[in-house]
């Protein structure tokens, strides 16, 4: 078979209107290429929309379907503010994690911005969706869609049969807790829409029946078992208070634990790109940047389209310095480019350097490396496996520890020798999502006396919880029912009592 | 294997109901930003959106986070000047002049929230709970007014209403086509007669049969009948019901010596709001302004509001001029009449029964709705006691007295409350 010359290829387009054909031009050499690097994706599935439809989008955070809540609307009023009075632009792209994989493209991007989303959300996030363990873990990329409609549709199911502000209520509370909706743990079991509506009638009574088994009348045997001494319930901390909440809150109806569920699914849904956001970002930049630099040494790019393409390019990844206006904390973009982009360096053209602090990958096969990488792991151990002395010297990264018993801050660590490591432990750190939010986990219900639910929030680095934190308890006294404490846990083991909220409303007078 | 799908003649507007249930969930905090807002403004440009913002706190989706204290540690970029172990007061950040910096990650910002309201959603939640009176009965009776309009052509209907044009062309068409086979036989047989003329003479063989068939087939030509049931149209009309959607609005102002610019603003303010109401429900108003002091005289916008007279006053002159307006050009029961009287309540006394009168017998009875509102700080003056002696036997009556600009909201309101009709 006759190979065929590069050059022998017509190019792409060069205009900056874009149509239908053109954009099927670009997918199809993006396509060609990105299979050349062995990335591995979902089928594409690429949809035109306005920038009206993009602030919809951007409502139902970025789901094409979603159920109706207030605070969608809240956040589209603010989206089209912004965007109306051209204080913000939007997106240039959303892209779901869905199989097929859904990139919207907005109509008001020129052509080469098209061609710059396709790269980077049709194959750059695509294959980080398909490859990456979190989110073959946590989700379920064949069966979201239809998990949003089937919740949709129960959610204003619940609204005719309930009344809308009933359902506005109870969702009010479980967003609050929708952080601390994940099993950080365990597997969670596939989503799927037909099962979902199988199983849902007879999860409804089953679940039903476990909570009237847990308040019931006590029967002789049980007691006799607990004199040995006082057993909690449950017997370990749980950490998932959505989970803990439909299972065991003692007021709730069938149809409220099924609406604190979808919130437990959904909140779990997003849990992987929480935790991957500067790996996710800098991979889709990176084969942006990779393939449509491929593209353009085989002839098929038009030099308007490199220079357009590299001023958005270098937009995106900029990062700010820390005294600049535009500082808002390291640029995800910037971060996760520059390591990717480091971590071929180091398998091309490694130093000494990076011999001796990445002896493994030094001088390796880049795309082995790159897949391996993108596969195992997320921003926290991505950022300490990989972050090399080089990037860091790049960014000037510096470490500053703020003591609040300190008049002054400290430079703890800065770009050199002596403070690599650390500067890597807690840029790790940092996006570790485990120490980011506070750790807050069921301790105990009071099955004997009062029913009263006990939380404790585990301090860490002495950080207190914010002032939303009542409201926040006000929600879970809401869905608990009965009396709900917060205790914190300082770092010597002290216990103190936080907050408490009483509710002694009984079933028919719940959600005020 | 891609799809491109284009997407962007799709429903828009997906957001629209949770755009709704966000201006329910936070409807009164929305309501009190507007009634600040059209304090705020002209009452001249009632008629936009409005830019309303709402304390951030009330719309706040509460979740577990760390607060401010405790130990951080946090990796900046850009590193221009420090080395390890420097101490350097707080913030870091900022150092861009101002000094206020952005707030760290974790301390929420205190700011409202800002959305902009349209046109529709601010003058709704303006006329809120506010009903056009005695707007259902017109809405009712509205279904009775029809207008007919053509609707093309049809086979039967009244003989007035006979299309000639169309029926006289049917009918050719109709001769043409019957009369076609007869007609090309009869060309045939002329020809024939032509060339045996040609060949035999005038006396020849046959052309007196083929003279013959001629006569014949022009005879079946010409009993073709000229028209036929068959071939007459009809103008076809149908009735369509049309919405009675035209009101005039009669403005009435004391514009004597009295009445200084504060009360014609307040009065002003006044017409204003009602005008806007009206456009709600209406699509073409017409405005009559009428003032007055001892003569009335109708005016134009302008001179309506700015210029000035003095003496006294005589209310009944505006009245009867009002009432010889609808009789003239606004009878017929095609209009909605509005009426809206302002003045300082001064009236020259022996005038006011007759005042009464006149409204009693001649203006209420047309009116959808007639409000008065006496402009004074003081006691109510003698026309007031008059006009009160009709809010018994009219429903469609209303009165309120007004002594700031302030008053004129809640005097609006309560004029047009929701009233069951």
């Amino acid at each position: 078979m006759k190979k065929r010359a590069p050059s022998r290829r017509t190019p792409l387009p060069a205009s900056s209107e874009w149509t239908l054909e053109a954009i099927d031009r670009y997918h199809e050499e993006i396509a060609r290429v990105a299979a050349e690097f062995g990335l591995d994706t979902y089928p594409v599935q690429i949809e035109i929309i306005t920038a009206e439809q993009m602030m919809d989008a951007y409502a139902s955070v970025g789901m094409p379907v979603n159920y109706h809540h207030w605070s969608f609307g809240k956040q589209f009023l603010s989206t089209e503010k912004g965007y109306r009075r051209g204080q913000m632009g939007l997106a240039y792209e959303i892209v779901i994690n869905s199989n097929p994989c859904i990139a919207y493209l907005m109509e008001e991007n020129t052509l080469t911005m098209q061609g710059l989303v396709i790269a980077h959300a049709a194959y750059g996030h695509n294959s980080f969706f398909k490859g990456n363990y979190l989110f073959r873990t946590w989700t379920n990329a064949d069966a979201i869609i239809d998990y949003l409609i089937f919740a949709r549709n129960y959610i204003a199911e619940c609204e005719e049969r309930y009344g809308e502000e009933e359902v506005e209520l109870l969702l009010d509370s479980c967003h609050a807790l929708m952080n601390l909706g994940v099993d950080r743990y365990k597997r969670p079991p596939k989503l799927s829409l037909a099962k979902e509506k199988l199983r849902q009638r007879e999860r409804e009574e089953y679940l039903q029946g476990q909570v009237n088994e847990l308040w019931r009348t006590l029967p002789v045997q049980e007691v006799q078992q607990d004199t040995g001494g006082r057993r909690r319930f449950p017997a370990e901390p749980e950490e998932n208070l959505l989970y803990f909440i439909e299972k065991h809150a003692p007021l709730l109806e069938p149809w409220q634990r099924e609406v604190v569920r979808i919130v437990r699914k959904i909140a779990q849904y997003f849990f992987p790109q929480r935790q991957t956001q500067v790996m996710n970002e800098g991979w889709a930049s990176f084969w942006h940047y990779t393939l449509l630099n491929r593209l353009y040494d085989e002839g098929l790019l038009a030099d308007s389209f490199m220079l357009e393409f590299l001023q958005s390019h270098t937009n995106v990844v900029y990062q700010p310095p820390y005294n600049s206006r535009w500082y808002g904390g390291i640029n995800p973009y910037a971060l996760g480019f520059a390591m990717w982009q480091d971590i071929r360096r180091i398998c091309e053209e490694p130093t000494d350097e990076d011999r001796q602090w990445f002896p493994d990958i030094a001088g390796g096969n880049w795309l082995e490396v790159f897949d391996f990488a993108m596969r195992n792991f997320k921003d926290e151990s991505f950022i300490a496996q990989y972050l090399s002395p080089k990037v860091m010297r790049d960014l000037r990264l510096f470490a500053v520890l703020d003591d609040e018993r300190e008049d002054t801050l400290e430079i703890s660590a800065i770009h050199d020798e002596g403070g690599y490591r650390r500067v890597r432990a807690m840029l790790s750190e940092q996006y570790n999502l485990g120490s980011r939010e506070p750790n807050i986990q069921v301790w105990n219900v009071d099955l004997r006396g009062d029913r009263s639910l006990t939380l404790r929030h585990q301090q860490y680095q002495r950080r207190p919880l914010g002032d939303t934190t009542d409201e926040v308890m006000k929600h879970i006294a809401r869905l608990w029912g009965f009396t709900v404490r917060l205790e914190s846990v300082d770092e010597d083991g002290g216990v103190e009592l936080l907050d408490e909220v009483r509710n002694e409303k009984r079933r028919n007078h719940n959600g005020d | 294997m891609v799809r491109i799908i284009d997407r962007r003649f799709d429903s828009k507007n997906k957001s629209a109901v949770n755009r709704q249930r966000f201006m329910r969930r936070f409807r009164h905090q929305i309501r009190r930003a507007v009634s600040e807002a059209i304090q705020g403004r002209s009452i001249r440009d009632l008629d936009n959106g409005e830019q309303v913002s709402i304390p951030a706190r009330d719309l706040s989706e509460p979740h577990f986070q760390h607060g401010r204290g405790g130990v951080r540690e946090q990796v900046y970029a850009g590193n221009d000047q420090f080395s390890s172990g420097d101490h350097v007061r707080r913030p870091l950040e900022g150092g861009g002049g101002s000094g206020q910096g952005k707030a760290s990650n974790e301390g929420e910002h205190e700011d409202d929230f800002v959305f902009q309201l349209s046109r529709e959603e601010f003058l709704d939640l303006f006329f809120d709970d506010l009903a056009l009176p005695n707007l259902v009965r017109t809405q009712l009776a509205r279904i009775t007014d029809y207008k007919t309009r053509r609707a093309g052509f049809t086979a039967d209907g009244t003989p007035a209403n006979i299309n000639i044009v169309r029926s006289m062309r049917g009918a050719l068409g109709r001769r043409l086509a019957l009369g076609a086979p007869w007609a090309a036989r009869l060309r045939e047989v002329q020809r024939e007669l032509e060339k045996l003329i040609a060949a035999e003479g005038e006396d020849g063989e046959g052309v007196q049969a083929l003279r013959e068939e001629i006569t014949r087939l022009r005879a079946r030509i010409e009993g073709i009948p000229f028209i036929d049931s068959f071939d007459l149209r009809y103008n076809n009309r149908v009735k369509v019901p049309i919405p009675s959607t035209s009101a005039v609005m009669f403005c009435v102002m004391d514009v004597s010596g009295s009445m200084d610019e504060e009360k014609k603003s307040i009065a002003k303010r006044f017409f204003m709001l009602l005008y806007l109401f009206l456009t709600r429900s209406y699509e073409h108003i017409d405005v009559v302004f009428i003032r007055h002091h001892t003569v009335a005289k109708e005016v134009d916008e302008d001179e309506f509001f700015h210029s000035r007279e003095s003496g006294g006053t005589v209310v009944s002159s505006a009245l009867n001029l009002m009432h010889e307006v609808i009789m003239d050009r606004y009878g017929g029961g095609q209009w909605n009449i509005y009426g809206a009287q302002a003045s300082d309540g001064d009236n020259w006394d022996n005038d006011s029964p007759v005042c009464r009168q006149v409204l009693d017998g001649h203006i209420l009875p047309w009116c959808q709705h007639f409000a008065y509102i006496e402009i004074t700080p003081g006691e109510p003056q003698n026309l007031w006691r008059e006009y009160e002696r009709l809010l018994g036997s009219h429903r469609n009556f209303a009165m309120q007295r007004i002594e700031t600009p302030a008053d004129i909201y809640p005097v609006f309101r309560e004029l047009f409350k929701k009233t069951l009709v």
